[in-house]
């Protein structure tokens, strides 16, 4: 049996899934019916400072987007930190602590950026027991206006400062939890690495209106009538999640930087596919809110069958192995050539691929051949652009099939080449760093 | 249980006033908001959608669909009546299953197709109960058009003429407009009244005048109509019933179930219909199921569909067939109808041979079995009554003994188009008399205004 027992910059847990810093980690009870469900650990919901608490909006906190049958594939939410007293939290979180002792639990901290405030809390926090911190540069919404949350994480030498601070002032280990909204997150990542974290945790939401009442012309979710942009998160967010953990964690800089992944993450599959792009564990917090905590036993079994019929022994034969294979695009190999093929046994003949290839792409895809409702891939258009694939219905119908080198491209009317050349060297490239034949 | 089960004899009152409401209510209930949303998920919005090109009256079903699906349902009815303004009632009675729903990709991939005439149910459910007309009649042209008959084909022609602003007068043999929408087809499957209140629909939009218990032949000729309208649409449907050629057929107690079945649906009270404790019902197409299983609801012990050939002969769909079983009917197949036995003139039994195929051709095989029966229903097919339409001018010209019509429905005759039951070539289908009402009202528009031009 595989072993999915997680040490993620010393902090140990029963398996590499916790609950992210949110609502599903507000307080004692919700914490201790996670543990009791399976979950490895638990990011706390975001303390603030000692003093009157935040308060939250009283009408509604969560907008979302649905796909077929109502399937919850984006939740946005403008929920503030915890509105709870901080005392009351340190004191469940060292009781939790205390009955869990093998899970993880980590403080998520948001105070004000100065360094009294930060020098303050985190004795408290570390009284509590807690396994480590996680620095909330994150949450767009609400606590940015006030300069902390996603305004810290916007601005890296902010990162850097605070990061500093707490690594001077606790034993604690520390993550650095990154906003998505930026243009490019390598730059918070550095920053973080600069000023000493032991990781970073991505994404955090992102900037959202879900919809907008077309009755009352407002945003949703709406309050009295205005909306405000929330924090969206859930499985539409996950593709961007992933794109953003597998630049930090292939850029030089940070190259080897711990990552703890977050975004969409519903299944053991994806939480094996952030692993692979570099994360060394995992927090789920979406699809809890969605199914409740009982998915973390599905995502358990999931991930330990997929490693033993793979033969993954540990964690760390998973992570990080598909980071190599991100590159950029002037990398791609230009001399590979793939074909889309349809299985005529599992076509149901919908002719979906046939409308999006003739209206939006190639005309390579027949609708009647010899009068007959037929659909085939005609190999002299089809550019292999995988379209098709991805609006038929069936899976497994369409696949894109690699042309072996020296066979003919009949769309090109040459034998595919067997040598690896990419844009860097291509004719066409003004700025080909090799002359081409 | 009532007792009314073993009354012998035919009669009435066999069942409670609860299991008469509860036998004949609904067949497919109309799908709530929230199941028109799941269902209408399933649609894959297919190019050049199978389901569309198996619909007689070409719905853009996928269309109509996914305007259900965004919350969009008047303009789904739009979509569908555009095509067939009597698409509340084909959702109702077409055989879905053998029409747009057997050709459903889905059906294809995993044996359960998008439930298309629910959906077309729910969205023409919705327009008609907000009474929302989507049509307006063009600027009057003058003309003024008969149409024989107030069924599906009549009325689909009446709509797209009173569209084009011409004026209308439907002539209709019986006291309802409707045809088979009110006096044929299962109660289950059109209940509330649904025909009358889809006549009270088609009609609104002004224009056109039904005039009832006026027959052709009787009341009026061919020839009057000829000379006082523009254009006349015939859509006469099919009069006769075909005879059983069984010794004894004249017997009390043998009737002709497309009657048994009007009579249903005109009923005020079900419990006051007679029905045998042994019933035989004699055919394989839809009106042999609808008789039997209504035999059966009304609270015959017994019901027995006899049919002359194999299951895989039979006219009735598939879903008919298990409909059938379900409700307790027993199908039995080879057997034609020799020889009704009566006691005082009474029907007691029926005497059937078995048939077997020699060759191409069907042949009794001498050996006889014989069931006790108190009511038998002819259902072997009707046929069209030409009687009617001749005399008066010159004769229209016939093919297999139903009018004979050209791809716009132009029969031999100048001025005179046909369509429905009464044509040659159709498939007695509601939704086809409705596309064939639908396309002959266009050919007589083009006809009267010059390519269509007013």
């Amino acid at each position: 049996m595989a072993d999915i027992r997680n040490n993620f910059i010393g902090i140990k847990s029963p398996n590499p899934f916790w609950l992210a810093s949110a609502p599903p980690t507000d307080k004692a009870y919700n914490v201790e019916r996670a543990f009791k469900a399976g979950w490895g650990g638990v990011v706390w919901k975001t303390l603030g400072e000692e003093g009157p608490p935040v308060v939250n909006v009283n009408g509604p906190r969560y907008g979302a987007i649905w796909g077929a049958d109502r399937r919850l594939l984006g939740l946005n939410n403008i929920e503030l930190i915890t509105d709870r007293d901080l005392q009351t939290n340190l004191r469940e979180m060292k009781q939790v602590k205390m009955n869990w002792p093998d899970r993880a639990l980590i403080a998520s901290i948001m105070v004000p950026c100065v360094e009294e405030n930060w020098k303050a809390i985190l004795p408290l926090v570390e009284e509590t027991g807690a396994d480590g911190i996680e620095l909330n540069f994150g949450c767009p919404h609400g606590m940015s206006e006030r300069g902390m949350g996603s305004a810290v994480g916007q601005v890296p030498e902010y990162i850097e400062m605070v990061v500093r601070w707490c690594k001077q002032y606790t034993r604690m280990p520390v993550i650095t939890k990154l906003t998505p909204n930026i243009t490019d997150i390598r730059k918070p990542a550095r920053a973080a690495h600069a000023g000493g974290t032991d990781a970073v945790s991505l994404i955090n939401t992102i900037n959202s209106i879900t919809g907008v009442d077309l009755d009352s012309f407002a945003p949703q979710p709406t309050i009295d009538g205005k909306g405000s942009h929330g924090g969206y998160c859930g499985p539409a967010v996950k593709p961007i999640a992933m794109n953003m953990v597998a630049e930090i964690a292939r850029d030089p800089e940070t190259h080897g930087l711990p990552i703890s992944g977050i975004g969409g993450i519903t299944t053991w599959r994806d939480a094996a596919e952030f692993m692979a792009l570099g994360a060394g564990n995992v927090q789920v917090c979406t699809a809890a809110m969605t199914y409740g905590f009982k998915i973390v036993q599905e995502m358990i079994a999931g991930l330990e069958n997929w490693m033993d019929e793979k033969g993954h022994v540990s964690l760390s034969d998973i992570i990080g192995r598909a980071t190599p294979n991100v590159t950029d695009w002037q990398y791609l190999n230009l001399n590979y050539v793939a074909k889309a093929h349809i299985d005529q046994d599992a076509c149901i003949k919908c002719g979906r691929c046939h409308i999006a290839c003739e209206d939006t792409s190639h005309q390579a895809i027949t609708s009647m051949v010899d009068g007959v409702r037929h659909f085939e891939v005609i190999e002299a258009e089809c550019v292999g652009c995988n379209l098709c694939v991805n609006v038929c219905p069936v899976e497994g119908c369409i696949t894109m099939e690699p042309l072996a080198a020296g066979v003919l491209d009949q769309r090109t009317g040459k034998p595919v080449s067997p040598i690896y050349a990419n844009w860097t060297t291509h004719p066409n490239n003004p700025m080909a760093k090799v002359a081409a034949e | 249980m009532a007792t009314g089960h073993f009354i012998e004899g035919i009669a009435g009152g066999r069942l409670s006033s609860e299991q008469y409401a509860d036998n004949f209510s609904d067949l497919h209930p109309p799908l709530d908001h929230h199941e028109a949303l799941v269902e209408s998920d399933r649609c894959y919005f297919c190019y050049d959608a199978p389901c569309m090109n198996a619909c007689p009256t070409s719905i853009d079903i996928p269309l109509f669909i996914r305007q259900i699906a965004t919350g969009n349902p008047l303009g789904s009815a739009k979509t569908i009546f555009d095509q067939n303004i009597l698409g509340g009632m084909c959702a109702r009675v077409c055989p879905t299953e053998t029409l747009c729903e057997e050709v459903c990709v889905r059906e294809v991939a995993e044996g359960k197709p998008v439930q298309i005439g629910r959906l077309q149910r729910y969205a023409t459910d919705v327009a008609m109960g907000e009474g929302k007309q989507f049509y307006k009649r063009a600027e009057p042209t003058g003309k003024s058009i008969a149409v024989v008959g107030a069924g599906p084909a009549g009325l689909a022609a009446a709509h797209r003429l009173a569209r084009h602003g011409h004026e209308v007068t439907i002539l209709e043999a019986r006291p309802k407009a409707g045809g088979l929408n009110e006096y044929g087809i299962a109660a289950y499957k059109s209940v509330d009244d649904f025909a009358q209140a889809e006549v009270d629909y088609v009609t609104a939009i002004g224009g056109i005048d039904i005039q009832n218990g006026k027959a052709l032949g009787r009341d009026f000729q061919l020839a009057d109509l000829m000379r006082n309208y523009d254009a006349v649409f015939l859509g006469l449907g099919l009069g006769g019933v075909n005879a059983l050629r069984a010794e004894g057929e004249d017997a009390d107690g043998v009737a002709n179930a497309v009657e048994f079945i009007a009579e249903l649906r005109q009923a005020s009270d079900l419990s006051s219909l007679p029905v045998g404790r042994r019933v035989v019902v004699i055919g394989g197409g839809m009106t042999a199921v609808d008789a039997a299983v209504q035999s059966k609801l009304l609270g015959a012990e017994e019901v027995t569909i006899c049919y002359r050939r194999g299951q895989e002969h039979m006219n009735a769909s598939g879903f008919e067939q298990d409909l059938a079983a379900a409700n307790g009917v027993t199908i039995r197949h080879w057997l034609q109808p020799k020889r009704v036995i009566a006691e005082n003139g009474k029907v007691s039994a029926i005497e059937l041979e078995y048939t077997a195929m020699s060759g191409d051709k069907l042949v009794g095989t001498g050996e006889r079995l014989t069931l006790v029966a108190d009511q038998v229903f002819k259902a072997i097919g009707q046929s069209f009554v030409p009687a009617h339409l001749n005399g008066s001018a010159e004769a229209i010209e016939l093919e297999g003994g139903r009018i004979k019509v050209d791809a716009e429905g132009r029969t031999s005759l100048a001025k005179v188009w046909a369509g429905g039951d009464c044509i040659f070539g159709g498939d007695d289908l509601t939704v086809s008399a409705v596309a064939q009402g639908r396309d002959a009202a266009e050919s007589i528009h083009r006809a009267l205004t010059s390519n269509g031009r007013a």
